[in-house]
């Protein structure tokens, strides 16, 4: 690990590297993220393939090949780019920040579509109803989508709803299920195995390949979760099929 | 030209080189796992290296054309077989109107690809032909090949009509062929390279003797996403929750269960388990072609290794190109 200018940037294999703006979730460190994010898709370096944000830092992926031969030899490849993310990171100019972008997911908590929201209120000694409010009545900042296509990982989450992943990931959690795991919550946009504990499930579609992005959420953007009950929940899936079939 | 499914077998699927660019939006990259071998498959064939392939999983895959092809079979040694005879592997073949190739299972390796020259006529989505079945994008339909499915081929360029023709006239297969070793092997044991992975100096020291010391047995817990691996289980010296990080091909992840996942193709893009290692590149085809069961060492190497490793293999491909261009259009096919 090289650690210059508060940064840190280490090698994720020989095709990538990542640079980590902190060790923290917070909208201040969010905003570095996003800079760099754009300060190097505007100018990229040759043999530069994308960057991928996460809360605290973004993964730089690169051609080393492309690398190799488009600078001048140097001790590693990884010291090449190094040196070029460096750059992006300590001159970029200001993040211009655009007002959040709200997005309602509407939720239909516990039951057999939460089966983990139980244990969250036990956990926690809470009732299961004031778990619900306690998830429902914030908006969350989108720091990143990861994990599948479309997953928002958003931060702020309230400490009395927090609990650890699962010790051994479920083989199968369904489509719009929505989690808990340590102080993030999430949503799953598909049938997936994964470690979360699942406290409920919505009828919105989050990865949508016809559109660019083909994402509903975006890294920045606010969600806010609405509860609903059975009914709205099979109203609102009901609607999107019918969408679907025009 | 058409291709006619037969029969999928374990798992038949389209894969390119994969999805790059999307993984902010959480798209996975997906592509071939034995990438060196679909690579390789492609140039035999005269096709662009990242073109699209069939990457066969295991066997009893079976297919029909409706139209002569160019094709060669590459990677693990699923011992293939066209109308009940075997087919030679590493080398362009002459498929002929109406014939049926098939995979009988493995000798040696996981995979094998099968390049058809003109590519697979799939759109692309999101800037790859690659299925990615969970999000029902890329390949034909966005899945996996069922039985009954055509698949279109794209248009012979002369140099590839040119071979075709060459190839059919021999009447029997080329004696030559590109020796792979290089690439991987096929073993039952092997050592895969690896670098330490960010969360490496947060495992107890008992855990890091294990992984760079110990063997590992590949579990049935293994397909296109992950390939788990069991072993003396592996602790960090006090338990942490991560934030999620971006991951790769090769990453190294142990959830509390304490067994090591590695990443594969169809990995998501982060991941919150910490990294214990991460696979170099030039491992990567030898780590996918395991067979559940086998076992594997863990070495760990530095980055200026992994760089200069994945080079040598680059050289290698280069020496081939010009070798195969030699062999297939300079009338030295037979020899």
């Amino acid at each position: 690990m090289i650690e210059k200018y508060d940064l840190h940037i280490k090698p994720l294999g020989d095709s990538a590297l990542v640079v980590q703006f902190g060790k923290d979730v917070s909208e201040e460190t969010h905003e570095k993220v996003m800079n760099f994010i754009q300060a190097i898709e505007s100018n990229p370096f040759k043999g530069f393939l994308e960057a991928v944000p996460t809360y605290n830092t973004v993964t730089v992926f690169y051609n080393p090949l492309l690398v190799f031969h488009s600078y001048p030899k140097q001790h590693s490849v990884f010291e090449t780019v190094y040196e070029r993310v460096q750059n992006y990171a300590t001159q970029h100019g200001e993040y211009v920040k655009e007002a959040s972008n709200i997005v309602e997911i509407p939720v239909l908590y516990g039951g057999e579509f939460g089966p983990d929201l139980d244990l969250i209120a036990h956990r926690n000694q809470l009732r299961t109803e004031e778990v619900i409010q306690i998830h429902s009545e914030r908006d969350y900042l989108v720091y990143m989508i990861g994990f599948a296509p479309g997953f928002p990982y958003v931060g702020g989450m309230d400490e009395r709803i927090e609990a650890p992943r699962k010790e051994n990931p479920r083989k199968s959690i369904p489509a719009g299920s929505v989690g808990i795991a340590g102080k993030q919550t999430g949503i799953y946009p598909f049938e997936s195995p994964g470690g979360w504990q699942i406290i409920g499930r919505t009828p919105a579609e989050l990865f949508l390949p016809e559109r660019n992005p083909p994402t509903l959420i975006q890294p920045g953007d606010r969600l806010r979760f609405v509860p609903i009950d059975a009914e709205e929940y099979m109203k609102q899936l009901g609607g999107r099929k019918d969408d679907d079939q025009n | 030209m058409t291709i006619k499914i037969k029969h999928p077998g374990v798992q038949a699927t389209i894969q390119d080189f994969g999805r790059i660019g999307a993984q902010k939006y959480g798209i996975v990259v997906s592509g071939a796992m034995d990438k060196m071998s679909l690579r390789i498959g492609n140039i035999l064939v005269h096709n662009v290296e990242h073109e699209a392939g069939i990457e066969v999983m295991f066997y009893g895959t079976t297919f029909e054309c409706t139209e002569d092809l160019l094709i060669a079979i590459t990677g693990g040694d699923l011992q293939p077989e066209m109308d009940g005879n075997a087919v030679p592997m590493w080398r362009p073949i002459f498929m002929k109107e109406g014939s049926t190739l098939t995979f009988k299972g493995p000798k040696s390796g996981l995979l094998a690809y099968v390049a058809i020259a003109g590519g697979i006529d799939v759109p692309e989505e999101i800037g790859s032909k690659s299925t990615f079945s969970k999000a029902r994008i890329g390949g034909y339909k966005g899945r996996a090949l069922q039985t009954g499915d055509e698949l279109a081929v794209g248009l012979l360029s002369d140099t590839q009509d040119k071979v075709m023709q060459s190839l059919q006239k021999l009447h029997t297969h080329p004696t030559w062929y590109v020796n792979a070793t290089k690439v991987f092997a096929g073993k039952k044991s092997e050592k895969i390279r690896v670098l330490k992975g960010s969360e490496y100096e947060l495992f107890s020291e008992k855990s890091q003797t294990a992984f760079t010391t110990g063997t590992y047995t590949l579990t049935p817990q293994a397909d296109r996403m992950g390939y788990t691996f069991s072993g003396d289980a592996l602790r960090l010296s006090t338990w942490e929750e991560l934030l999620s990080e971006g991951v790769t091909y090769g990453t190294i992840q142990v959830p509390a269960s304490g067994k090591p996942i590695v990443l594969m193709a169809e990995r998501q893009t982060t991941g919150g388990y910490p990294r214990i290692g991460q696979v170099i590149s030039a491992d990567l085809p030898k780590l996918a072609q395991l067979q559940p069961n086998s076992q594997v060492t863990f070495e760990i190497v530095s980055i200026e290794e992994a760089e200069k490793e994945l080079f040598r293999l680059e050289d290698f491909i280069e020496e081939l190109k010009l070798g195969i261009y030699l062999k297939t259009t300079t009338g030295g096919m037979t020899q």
